[in-house]
């Protein structure tokens, strides 16, 4: 089977943009992608779309009757916060199974502002605050107390992960903001649900990425230069454990898919040079650090306490500042993730560069539950 | 409009000559419990060994968060509890009579059910409900 590239790469700058469609946003990102690449849509042999709001409007065509109907297939893919991520695999899976050498795939979503989630709906009465919160925020404090509760995480440890990912963010000009946010700040802000301060949960945003990805056969005609190898991709979805049915499993679900990835690329976790993971949440990201066997269970504390985390830190991670100040548009954030880690293996991620980064690890994970795992190298 | 109290959930039972309760469904083969009727049990995959059990009344607070913002119109703090039930079953409700402070609230905290009105919620035909709630045991 060929190997993968990632030729073409791009996102934009994320932010609102209320005025503008969905298609029209995902246009933008994919135009990048091509220029980025050298190619245009007519290169192009299929396209994969990701988009979670209009999951069944047909986003992916609406987009090329924007920037050009060729007729080539389209799919349209939704799986919560993974869905960009499933989309980039769905074209990755099309050039494995040796269907086609070229491939686009864009993520796009327009946001409302407010909570997402809440529990139950259809008949009756309303839940939410009736059997608990199913907003987003406390389902992901409650995972988050879940590690208090076992390894005696604490609110400030949690909250340090915030200060980090804001203060990665002012390097990065494609972030929603470019704001530094110290630990009192971030621990003063309004109280969402406990452990989670507003400046804990991501931003709700407009944005749209997408790449080009290419067969090796297709590489090597068109000049590797600037082409990422993808060296693993994974996703799982829930298993089976206990309480994942009242209290959705994020961990068992990111191990599942990260030991999967970890085997398909032969690589360990020290291998790893960044990782931009699923910090829709302070508390999240947390538990993820151990999820992906960045550190043991029990010592992702002092992974943020030790900056073993931070930039320059021995695996720096969300240096594009995360879903929690870059912003989280639920379709694109799989692929803008993939463009945070191509960027630093080819070296021009600027003032945020992760020195002689090589191998680089992209991670979503959407509730319900599906998990994204990308391992990316440096040709 | 219903005279009587309608249940908030489906697994909230109201028999018409005894005490309210919740129902799990059990499976036969590896025990898993869960919440609603099903015939498939997605733990070790047997088919047709689920019966209905009634659930303990009490159990032990596995986490919580401090509901502090919610959607327009619900009252807030409160605490959203999940909680396993000794015999089996995980539920996620709310933790009431308790100070909504985390600093007061104890991991591994034993709780009870208790079944009360639906604070109030009523539906579309004026039916008002009945939900279950946790409270320090």
């Amino acid at each position: 089977m060929s190997d993968v590239y990632v030729l073409g790469v791009d996102m934009i700058k994320f932010g609102r943009f209320p005025d503008r469609t969905v298609p029209n946003i995902g246009a933008e990102a994919a135009l990048m992608a091509l220029d980025d690449a050298g190619l245009t849509i007519k290169d192009m042999q299929a396209m994969y779309c990701g988009n979670l709001g209009q999951a069944n409007a047909m986003v992916g065509q609406r987009i090329l009757q924007e920037i050009g109907q060729t007729g080539i297939p389209v799919v349209n893919c939704a799986n919560a916060c993974a869905t960009g991520a499933t989309a980039f695999r769905e074209a990755w899976m099309s050039i494995k199974a040796g269907i086609y050498d070229v491939v686009l795939a864009v993520g796009v979503e327009q946001m409302g502002k407010g909570l997402l989630g809440g529990a139950g709906g259809g008949d009756g009465i309303p839940k939410e605050g009736l059997l608990g919160s199913g907003t987003m925020p406390c389902v992901f404090a409650e995972a988050g107390m879940e590690h208090s509760k076992d390894h005696g995480t604490t609110f400030e440890q949690f909250a340090k992960i915030s200060v980090k990912n804001h203060h990665h963010s002012t390097m990065n000009p494609k972030a929603m903001y470019q704001i530094e946010t110290p630990l009192d700040v971030v621990m003063n802000a309004e109280m969402i649900s406990y452990p989670n301060t507003k400046l804990m949960c991501s931003v709700n945003v407009d944005g749209s990425a997408a790449a080009v990805l290419v067969s090796e056969k297709k590489a090597k005609e068109l000049g590797m230069g600037r082409a990422v190898r993808v060296k693993a991709s994974a996703l799982a979805s829930d298993p089976y454990t206990d309480r994942d049915l009242v209290m959705p499993d994020v961990n068992a679900c990111t191990r599942l898919a990260a030991e999967q990835a970890y085997e398909m690329a032969g690589v360990s976790p020290e291998d790893i040079n960044l990782v931009e993971l699923h910090d829709c949440f302070a508390t999240a990201e947390m538990l993820h650090y151990e999820n992906l066997g960045l550190c043991k269970d029990g010592e992702a504390g002092k992974m943020i306490d030790e900056g073993h985390v931070e930039l320059g830190g021995k695996v720096p991670v969300n240096v594009s500042g995360g879903l929690l100040s870059k912003g989280h548009p639920l379709g694109a954030t799989g692929i803008a993730n993939i463009y945070e880690v191509c960027t630093h293996l080819r070296g021009e991620a600027g003032d945020r560069q992760v020195e002689g980064a090589r191998l680089g690890m992209t991670h979503v994970i959407g509730l319900g539950t599906a998990c994204g795992i990308h391992i990316l190298e440096k040709v | 409009m219903s005279e009587k109290s309608l249940p908030a959930v489906g697994y909230l039972k109201i028999p018409e000559d005894g005490d309210p309760y919740l129902e799990g469904y059990k499976c036969g083969n590896c025990g898993a419990v869960f919440l609603g009727e099903r015939s498939v049990c997605s733990k070790c995959f047997t088919r047709d060994k689920m019966s209905a059990i009634r659930l303990e009344e009490t159990g032990t607070l596995y986490s919580f968060s401090v509901v502090y913002r919610s959607f327009p119109g619900i009252d807030v703090p409160y605490v959203s509890a999940i909680v396993d039930l000794d015999g089996g079953g995980t539920v996620k409700g709310n933790l009431i009579n308790i100070d909504p402070d985390p600093d007061k609230i104890d991991f591994g905290m034993k709780v009870k059910l208790t079944y009360q009105d639906a604070l109030g919620r009523k539906d579309k035909e004026g039916n008002s409900y009945l939900s279950y709630f946790f409270e320090p045991a």
